[in-house]
């Protein structure tokens, strides 16, 4: 029987991120306990980024790691904060991600286990599976939870082969312990008391699987080379290593500095980081916690080394931009209502049969090349753009979404909505041909300049909130600055050079 | 090849409502405003025209997509009467149709009427549009400053000069529009503005400040047009002014979609004037035409259509605006009567408001500004986007 395991991973951090000392200097007045706490990031998602978002952005990392030879034949999203109840959100990231329309997809929620709970279905399942974790939670300014909670959004690709770690064993426990919950119809988490959460309940529920376990794998604790314990903050994880024998140095840090807390997606954000780490025949615990708690274990394989050209965690936190203003922050979360005058007031109602018709345009950045001139254009149109062509229904389906790219002309509108103002729009080129004017996200005013280089991201368009629905579609913005070289890396090269 | 319309139609009569925040007039009140003077001008009775053509680009007055709220307001009798929207060209395009009904013979006098009330809409700048139940899923909700500010961006990347340099002949083409548009009692800004102020505005969008953009108005303009023999007969107090080319070229989706242009220019004014000038005769346009009413939505449209009208070489119109070439003084005057700058842009009127400075000048009516006897005239709408738009050109002249 083939090795099941892992065949690849994909991080996403939004490029955001808001300084603590910032919220924490806002609400002093209100909370001067706060300032304590008042060191490194959040991650947070910028004005047009949600769960949905961020989860196509590492399923594309994901993806693109991933042999070429076989498909994912399902995709599952993990996530508290899922945009829809009722329009299958994962069926929106497979379109985005632009899977095989038999891909089955299916949106597992409920806990922030979830994210592990959907990786060790994808795993107890034959065939490949994507499986893709994002939060982005709402928090009440001024709390502690506003100061811990971060966005981002991993995913991991299982299936058989070659895989970069296999599954070894599992073990769950399911707890009705509500040391926090959001009821379905709240904006915000409610929060128990902290010691009683970790004392009867984190401490008294999480050894209990994890000895189990390692006693199911025939190992002893000290086997355990990566104890990745997400949610549970550096000294609890710490503690529960303690009392399961585990040696201290095998927590993977939890990036509170870094990020913050990202809910779902955490333990896999931490699960690449681990993965970039670990060296062939370690041992990889992965724990989700949440009503109770499941853990993994994998071991790596002599093909780990491959982890380390990924993208996980550590290239996309080296990446980001510091944001110093906590009201733009308020703002993009709703938390203070800005005046955007008039031209806010359009209705964004959505023409759903047009939506449908056009959505491999719009969902799936495809656009068209012309069989007789090969000239690549966006979006597919019925007759060739190519003033020397003109050939009628002659284009194949050519997808743009990566493609590097780069300005050919832009604006900062101050004029036009945007709730990041202001809107930044332009003409865009397309290496290997094909240019369209698109709007620019994550830009700050005056960094773009003609020829500066583009990425393409699935961001938000527009919300309706007359009718609950919101559009996606695809922006330009800077590429990641994205080094693949991590601590494994230069410990190999280290080593190679000793 | 067509022989086209060179002075098969001349004018017989024009009017212009005054320009501005008319917050005492509706659509139908402008429309009688500038009708009223263009009857007179003509000097017929309304009930010899034949046919019209409405010009009305954005909301709706009265009863809908149709002609009805003209023909009902002028209570015109039961005659054709069609209304086009064609972006920022609709006013011109208004004048086309009236224009080719009397060329071809179909009717002996024909009215083109625009309107826009603008002000009624509550937004500064042009209102929000709809873009069809497909271009909503994706482009971008851009604005008119935001799309023709990258005219400035692409133009320095072109032509290798810095935005400063740039901004200061932008800065020119407002700075020359206001010292025109003080002149002009129909004018909606009638302040003159010095340069630096100009170039410490606020920004629109990113290079245009405020005073890179023109206002938003309220107005009408109107023309009545016959054949030439009609108007000598009918006769008038200033020499016949007829109809040299009527041209007008849309973006098929090349500029937009398919990498040759370079985003620097307009396309479509540079085919639509080199049609309009076969059509008219001229040859050495620079030295042949004595003024000229430009699409100056914003100050960088302005500056690039020098270029594209082929009145500056390319890469050099900034150069040439700072030179003065294109002031009152210049060697070509434009935007004499103040412009898109100061008339603000009710579209369904606006290139018959420029039709109307031109007309006014050649009949030696146009008051403090008049130029010295000028011969010949052209006009320029520019409507839509620089990457996908609808350019008209009118040439008009003496006989």
């Amino acid at each position: 029987m083939q090795q099941r395991g892992i065949i690849s991973f994909g991080a996403y951090v939004p490029r955001r991120r808001l300084a603590r000392r910032t919220i924490c200097s806002a609400n002093s007045w209100a909370n001067p306990g706060l300032a304590a706490t008042a060191h490194g990031h959040k991650a947070i998602c910028s004005h047009d980024e949600d769960s949905l978002t961020m989860a196509v952005a590492a399923a594309r990392y994901a993806l693109a790691e991933r042999p070429e030879d076989n498909a994912p034949d399902m995709l599952v999203f993990a996530s508290t904060t899922m945009p829809f109840a009722d329009r299958q959100n994962a069926g929106v990231i497979a379109e985005a991600a632009s899977l095989s329309e038999n891909t089955c997809t299916a949106d597992m929620g409920g806990s922030l286990k979830a994210g592990v709970g959907a990786l060790r279905m994808a795993l107890e399942r034959p065939g490949e599976t994507l499986v893709v974790a994002a939060d982005k939670r709402l928090t009440r300014p001024g709390g502690p939870q506003e100061l811990r909670i971060g966005d981002a959004a991993a995913a991991i690709v299982v299936g058989e082969g070659d895989p970069l770690a296999e599954f070894v064993a599992r073990r769950a426990v399911s707890v009705d312990f509500t040391d926090h919950y959001r009821s379905s119809d709240a904006q915000f988490d409610y929060q128990l008391e902290e010691r009683w959460a970790r004392d009867a309940g984190l401490l008294h529920i999480v050894p209990g699987p994890i000895r189990g376990l390692i006693e199911d794998a025939g190992i002893g604790g000290e086997n355990i080379a990566h104890f990745v314990a997400a949610g549970l903050g550096n000294r609890n994880a710490r503690t529960i290593a303690k009392h399961c024998g585990i040696p201290e140095g095998a927590v993977t840090p939890d990036l509170h500095a870094e990020c913050g807390d990202t809910g779902t997606a955490h333990p896999l954000l931490l699960l690449t980081k681990a993965l970039q780490s670990a060296a062939p025949g370690e041992f990889i615990l992965l724990l989700g916690y949440g009503q109770g708690a499941e853990a993994l274990l994998f071991r790596a394989t002599d093909t780990i080394g491959r982890a380390s050209g990924m993208t996980g965690a550590d290239a996309m936190l080296a990446d980001g931009v510091e944001d110093g203003n906590y009201l733009r922050f308020l703002s993009f979360n709703g938390h203070v209502s800005m005046d955007w005058g008039m031209r806010a007031e359009r209705d964004n109602r959505t023409a759903q049969s047009a939506f449908f018709r056009h959505r491999d345009t719009v969902t799936g950045c495809i656009g068209g090349r012309c069989t007789a001139c090969g000239t690549p254009q966006f979006p597919k149109s019925r007759v060739c753009v190519n003033p020397g062509c003109r050939a009628t229904d002659s284009q194949v389906s050519e997808p743009f979404a990566d493609k590097p790219a780069s300005v050919k002309s832009f604006t900062e509108d101050w004029l036009a909505l945007s709730f990041n103002p202001p809107l930044m729009y332009g003409n865009v080129r397309f290496a290997g041909g094909g240019v369209a004017m698109l709007e620019f996200s994550d830009f700050e005013p005056s960094e773009l300049a003609v020829g500066a280089p583009l990425a393409m991201q699935f961001r938000l368009k527009d919300v309706d909130d007359r009718r609950g629905f919101r559009r996606y579609c695809w922006k330009a913005v800077p590429p990641r600055e994205l080094s693949t070289h991590t601590t494994a890396d230069k410990e190999m090269e280290g080593a190679s050079h000793g | 090849m067509a022989e086209g319309i060179r002075d098969k139609v001349a004018i017989l009569g024009m009017g212009c409502s005054r320009f501005g925040e008319r917050w005492d007039c509706s659509a139908e009140d402008l429309i009688v405003e500038a009708f009223g003077e263009a009857l007179t001008d003509a000097n017929i009775e309304r009930d010899r025209i034949e046919a019209a053509w409405y010009g009305l680009s954005s909301d709706d007055q009265g009863p809908g997509k149709s002609a009805l709220s003209l023909t009902s307001t002028l209570r015109l009798p039961n005659i054709a009467a069609t209304r086009v929207e064609n972006m920022c060209a609709t006013g011109t395009e208004a004048l086309r149709g009236a224009v080719y009904g009397v060329a071809s013979g179909a009717y002996d006098i024909a009215l083109a009427l625009g309107v826009e009330k603008l002000k009624d809409t509550g937004y500064g700048g042009l209102p929000e549009r709809t873009k069809g139940t497909f271009e909503d899923l994706w482009f971008p909700s851009i604005t008119a400053p935001g799309s023709f500010a990258q005219f400035a961006s692409a133009y320095v990347a072109a032509h290798g000069i810095e935005m400063d340099q740039l901004k200061e002949a932008m800065a020119h083409v407002s700075w020359k529009s206001h010292e025109n548009g003080a002149k002009n009692p129909k004018a909606h800004l009638r302040s003159r503005i010095d340069k630096e102020k100009i170039l410490k505005a606020p920004m629109i969008a990113y290079p245009l400040g405020l005073f890179d953009c023109c206002g938003v108005s309220d107005g009408s303009a109107c023309a009545i047009v016959t054949t030439p023999a009609i108007a000598e007969k009918i006769g008038g107090d200033g020499p016949l002014v007829t109809v040299k080319s009527m041209q007008l070229a849309l973006s098929n989706g090349s500029e937009i979609g398919f990498d040759e242009w370079d985003g620097s220019y307009a396309l479509t004014t540079r085919i639509a004037s080199q049609r309009a000038y076969r059509e008219a005769g001229i040859t050495n346009p620079r030295e042949e035409l004595d003024l000229i009413e430009v699409h100056d939505c914003f100050s960088i449209t302005e500056l690039v259509t020098m270029e594209d009208l082929g009145l500056a070489d390319v890469g050099h119109g900034w150069r040439e605006v700072l030179a003065g070439t294109f002031d009152a003084d210049g060697q070509v005057p434009c935007n004499i009567d103040g412009g898109l700058k100061c008339f603000g842009h009710p579209i369904g009127a606006t290139g018959l408001r420029m039709v109307y400075e031109i007309y006014q000048q050649l009949r030696g009516k146009a008051g403090e500004r008049q130029l010295d006897a000028p011969k010949l005239g052209l006009t320029h709408n520019l409507g839509g986007f620089p990457n996908k738009n609808v350019c008209s050109i009118s040439v008009i002249g003496t006989c």
